[in-house]
């Protein structure tokens, strides 16, 4: 629909009469946001759930939809045949501001509600109460997490979800959208500032003539219109060798990529890896040069963007410790080296610097205004403007000028996970998050929490009664690219078939060794929530 | 929602008793509970279920006579209700217990006037026979608030696993021990029967029944028989009812300027037409048969003597103002009011007196029982709603008030039992007709609970503006000379003997600084220990505190304390500092706790202190006792 970022403001959750939490189990990875649909549902919001996981979001909602890992187009286009077929589509949204309709319902007619059961293996009758309950309610929402994205076709999966907005008119009104989820305070703002290959800040696209002579301009340099590569698209790279220097800022792909023990082959195989991290991480313990960086959040000023597009100051409480510098004094001592004279920016001043080019989304955002509004959502062009809680409004405006250019349908067939279950990978692993623990640990593995307990592979206790496992037994979990030993489990909110790790400890699981890495081309996520695997009895010491 | 849950699991006989609870529940309401392999129901219509709370645990207590800790979890699964909240609500109320305790427990009554008029023997009894509290296997005894059972004191309340709870009253350490060897399969009808004899209950009906409004058709209805009921005339208020219509029902209740007898005399009129009009739906009804007052019983009298004169009365109350469903909230301590309620709604319900369709004229409405489990504060108003709805009797701050938003958000009707039958009365004879009795702005009659040093004690029915002294005559004049009288219960305070005069009304009461609370007079004469009976009362509201909000919980500590060191004459400085900090105590007391216990838990004991009551009483020959 045009722009990269979540449709509506947190706080339309408290006041949606449905919420659908697609692949997120927002309780505990998202406490924030979950907060507000807190509010909802005590005042009467309805919620479904769709997660392989009765996870324990799942445990607030009105129907738990859990199906099987990967099936998530075949549901989702199940549920838009059957809101076509039951006559809830908002023909006047659809006719108005999309295209494509008539290829989406083609594409969606063999989808049936019996198909999509078998498929999915969620009944048919919770599949047809979930479009029912979405094509008739007046405010409805769809929230999505890693559920969606970290798939093979992580950005069909998207557009599968998008279509059901666009057949009902639930995105662009107050209560209803379309919501992901980010992983942290700042992912959107990182995107937001262009750590995306194909975009330059503020959302422009590379190949957009005009935005490029305009940032060429600011800059005072040229920009290649040719995007640059993605993280998968870099390890395909050092593969090659085509790529033989990394220069690595607050990422720990030592310990957070799919396949990792692949990944790490490469990392060492690098002439030069420089990382940029505030603790020593895995990747930074493979690093020729580390540069020690300050906490941003408390040790220096700047800005994040949410998931709701909203842009807050940060502000500098205690000073780095050692000589830990702030990423932007880093950079900027770099170009030095290189012989750029970039002076030595305030966090102001590189924001004002943002803010002349981004002229669509951050223009009208001073520190003043952010101060004096706790905060602004873009877009935000102007001074003056009050900035943007609903995004994509225009999609019902009276005025086809006015409207701009219609969201498209995207339709998309479902296809499995690219790690098949065999006979002798018969169970499927999925990567999971838990409230305490942020991504590989580095950020959370250094606090002690109530919470925690042992890394264990979580699996369904019939499955460990089949294979005559017990609940804590140390076990070898087996998939294509490796194995590590953990042990088990039993997990309730778990089915037969269906087992899971976290990645906050690889100290204590290398889980990633497991995972599979092959990846979406529209959007470089690797397949971290679909992994096959066999768990095998450890010999009883002494056989 | 997401539960946290120990490993404890609940025995078969205590998920059996559960499911009954939500069987019913279904069978009701339609709302049936699915249970998945791991998880109980979610979702809004699971959270929906939390009133169900008290019932389930209800059912524990009643199945196994504790609440394990396996129930516990098996409740919060079941209703999607956190395991702490359950937790929280399970400890809140006397009646249950989270310990292994006895399947029969001796509740035995120690309050104002059970324990000087024989409490005290049998706990001293019980003690040497079954040794001290809580203590013994099959059975055991506890010391106990005021039952509602003065009129016949000493009163006792056996409560019991897998079969019916009676009450004893008047009750001997003998009476006790033979119901606790009587075999399971006899039930409670013997006990039950002890309360036939109206004459020890209700001494007013058994001679000079002219002037009885409220109560007359005790002692002569059979409480059992609906039948009966209509001989006596009954459901003919609610015929009048429909031909009126809910607006001119609620314009007689203005007319006869009917105020409610729970003790805030808030004009009833008032409240139905507010709720009448509310525009959010669905409205509720409830009942406060929460009768838990020391030294109060009128309530329960009415209500074990005429059953259904309640239930057609709620009928009226909720036809006018616009409820199809009505909750009685009844404490845990009536067994048998309660099980001739049940029986009362049962039969109205067969006979189409309840339900959809009432008495043919298109109107819906039902009776739901609900047992409280031995709180005071629950009969609080807010308290109670808290407590319907499954969460720890804990009052709300007011406004807003329920007729607003009360049970579930919605806007609800709280009306006191004996507010109520004064609505069959008021129906009966016009509201003008009833606003002509009494005197001034207090309109009708009152039910008086006269105990202590009276020949007859019983339940009085009177016109407001009878005087103190008339109503103790008819109870047959003080026995002995006569110190005090508490009137309006531990809530209430203590007048002296030479304002006898005062008329009974609103207005006379106040005059002389006290109040007609729930309508208790009991009279002291010189032998009675006031200053056991003031730490008493202070013990009482210490106990009952529901400990929410500061004032309260440490106030009705620091009063209890400084009242037991002037008693024991070794005040903290001197006597003058001890009466200074109770007076200081009462007066944040009163201005800030949340609700009325609060507020009214210093009333009598400063009224007491001016009166000389803690001073130790001399006896007639001069010495001090």
């Amino acid at each position: 629909m045009g722009a990269g970022g979540g449709t509506s403001a947190y706080e339309e959750a408290e006041h949606a009469d449905l919420l659908v939490l697609w692949g997120s189990n927002a309780r505990e990875t998202h406490p924030i946001f979950f907060h507000h649909v807190l509010q909802g549902l005590k005042s009467g919001t309805r919620m479904y759930s769709v997660d392989p996981r009765r996870t324990s979001t799942a445990q607030w909602a009105d129907a738990w939809l859990g199906l099987d890992v990967g099936t998530d187009i075949a549901l989702a286009n199940a549920i838009g045949r059957e809101i076509i077929h039951a006559g809830l589509v908002n023909e006047p949204f659809v006719r108005r501001a999309t295209t494509g309709f008539e290829d989406y319902r083609a594409t969606v007619e063999p989808c049936t509600l019996d198909r999509a059961e078998e498929i999915t293996r969620v009944p048919a009758e919770l599949i047809r109460q979930l479009a029912h309950a979405y094509g008739r309610a007046d405010r409805a929402q769809i929230c999505w997490t890693l559920g969606i994205t970290e798939h093979h076709n992580a950005a069909d999966n998207v557009f599968a979800l998008i279509n059901l907005a666009l057949l009902t008119g639930h995105v662009g009104r107050y209560g209803s959208g379309l919501v992901p989820l980010r992983g942290q305070n700042n992912v959107q703002g990182g995107g937001d500032m262009g750590a995306i290959p194909a975009k330059l800040p503020g959302g422009y696209d590379l190949g957009d003539d005009e935005a490029r002579a305009r940032f060429e301009a600011v800059w005072g340099a040229p920009i290649s219109p040719k995007p640059g590569m993605h993280l998968s698209e870099m390890f395909e790279a050092m593969e090659t060798g085509a790529l033989r220097s990394l220069y690595c800022i607050g990422e720990n792909p030592a310990e957070s990529e799919a396949n990792v023990g692949h990944a790490r082959e490469l990392l060492e195989g690098l002439d030069h890896l420089v990382v940029q991290d505030i603790f020593l991480t895995a990747t930074a313990q493979l690093a020729d040069v580390v540069l020690p960086a300050a906490a941003d959040w408390c040790e220096y000023e700047g800005t994040v963007t949410n998931s709701e597009r909203r842009v807050q100051r940060v502000r500098k409480a205690i000073d780095p410790p050692g000589q830990a510098r702030p990423d932007t004094h880093i950079i900027c001592a770099i170009a030095d080296r290189l012989g750029h004279d970039w002076g030595q920016p305030t966090a102001e001043q590189v924001w004002d610097e943002l803010r002349s080019v981004s002229l669509k989304w951050h223009h009208g955002m001073s520190y003043r205004r952010l101060d004096e509004h706790g905060g602004l959502q873009w877009p935000c062009p102007e001074e003056d403007h009050p900035g943007t809680p609903l995004l994509h409004a225009r999609l019902w405006a009276e005025d086809p000028a006015e409207r701009g250019k219609p969201a498209p349908f995207m339709p998309v067939e479902h296809v499995p996970p690219v790690d098949e279950l065999t006979d002798d990978f018969p169970i499927r692993l999925t990567t999971v998050r838990v409230l305490d623990g942020y991504n590989s640990g580095v950020q959370t593995g250094g606090y002690s929490s109530p919470l925690r307990r042992r890394e264990s592979l979580r699996m369904d206790a019939d499955d460990g009664a089949s294979l005559g496992i017990a609940n804590g037994e140390r076990v070898r979990v087996v998939s294509r690219r490796g194995s590590v030993e953990a042990p088990v489990w039993f997990d309730p909110a778990l089915r037969p078939g269906l087992a899971s790790f976290t990645p906050h400890f690889s100290e204590e699981v290398d889980v990633n060794v497991l995972t599979n890495d092959a990846w979406d081309p529209k959007s470089g996520t690797s397949e971290f929530k679909a992994t096959a695997i066999r768990i095998e009895k450890l010999r009883a010491a002494g056989e | 929602m997401d539960l946290h849950l120990s490993d404890a699991q609940a025995s078969p006989a205590e998920k059996d008793a559960v499911a009954a609870v939500l069987r019913e529940h279904a069978l009701a309401t339609g709302d049936e509970v699915r249970e998945h392999a791991y998880f109980a129901d979610s979702g809004q219509a699971a959270r929906g279920r939390r009133h169900l709370l008290l019932p389930a645990l209800h059912a524990v207590m009643d199945q196994r006579g504790w609440i394990s800790a396996g129930a516990l979890n098996h409740v919060a699964r079941m209703l999607s209700v956190p395991p702490a909240d359950v937790y929280g609500v399970a400890t809140f109320y006397a009646m249950f217990a989270v310990e292994q305790r006895a399947p029969q427990v001796v509740h035995v009554c120690d309050d104002i006037v059970c324990g000087p008029n024989g409490g005290e023997q049998i706990a001293t009894r019980l003690t040497e026979e079954m040794g001290p509290q809580g203590a013994g296997t099959d059975a055991c005894w506890v010391r106990s608030p005021c039952l509602g059972l003065c009129e016949r004191a000493p009163a006792v309340l056996v409560q019991r696993t897998r079969r019916a709870d009676v009450s004893l009253a008047p009750a001997t350490a003998e009476a006790v021990t033979a119901e606790l060897s009587r075999p399971a399969e006899s039930g409670s009808a013997d006990a039950d029967a002890a309360f036939a004899d109206a004459t020890v209950s209700a001494p007013q009906t058994g001679g000079d029944r002219a002037g009885l409004r409220l109560m007359r058709r005790v002692g002569l209805v059979d409480p059992e028989s609906l039948d009966d009921y209509r001989a006596h005339g009954g459901y003919a208020a609610l015929r009048r009812a429909v031909e009126l219509g809910p607006s001119r029902v609620i314009a007689e209740v203005t007319d006869a300027a009917l105020t409610g007898r729970g003790g805030a005399a808030f004009p009833t009129g008032v409240k139905w037409d507010g709720v009448a009009r509310a525009p959010e739906r669905p409205h509720y009804l409830i009942c406060n048969a929460d009768e838990s007052e020391p030294g109060t019983f009128k309530d329960r009298v009415l209500m074990e003597a005429d059953p259904f004169g309640l239930i057609e009365a709620m009928t009226i109350a909720g036809y006018a103002a616009g409820c199809e469903r009505g909750y009685l909230y009844i404490r845990g301590e009536y067994p048998l009011a309660t099980r001739r309620l049940l029986g009362a709604i049962e039969a109205a319900r067969a006979r189409g007196l309840l339900g959809t369709d009432v008495l043919g004229a298109d109107f819906t409405f039902d009776v739901e029982l609900r047992r409280g489990a031995g709180a005071y504060i629950c009969g609080e108003e807010t308290a109670l709603l808290n407590s319907i709805e499954g969460h720890r009797g804990e009052p709300r701050n007011k406004p807003p008030f329920p007729s607003v938003r009360g049970l579930f958000g919605r806007p609800t009707v709280i009306n006191n039992v004996e507010t109520l039958y004064n609505v069959l009365e008021l129906l009966r004879i016009g509201g003008p007709a009833f606003a002509s009795i009494g005197a001034g702005r207090s309109t009708g009659t009152k039910l008086f609970c006269v105990a202590g040093a009276v020949p007859t004690p019983g339940v009085y029915e009177v016109d407001f503006g009878t005087t103190l002294r008339q109503l103790l005559d008819l109870a047959g004049g003080v026995r002995g000379e006569l110190r005090a009288v508490l009137l309006g219960g531990a809530a209430g305070g203590f007048v002296s003997p030479d304002q006898l005069d005062v008329p009974l009304t609103l207005e006379g009461t106040r005059e002389i600084g006290a109040t007609l609370g729930s309508g208790v007079v009991l009279a002291l004469d010189t032998s009675v220990d006031t200053p056991a009976m003031l730490r008493r009362i202070a013990a009482f509201f210490r106990d009952e505190s529901c400990g929410q909000c500061v004032p309260c919980r440490v106030g009705t500590v620091r009063q209890e304390e400084a009242l037991a060191r002037l008693a024991r004459g070794a005040p903290l400085g001197s006597r003058d500092t001890e009466l200074a900090l109770l007076d200081d105590l009462a007066r944040v007391m009163v201005d800030a706790s949340i609700c009325g216990l609060g507020q009214t838990a210093p009333a009598a004991v400063r009224s007491a202190l001016a009166l000389g009551l803690l001073d130790a009483p001399t006896s007639p020959n001069g010495r001090v006792r």
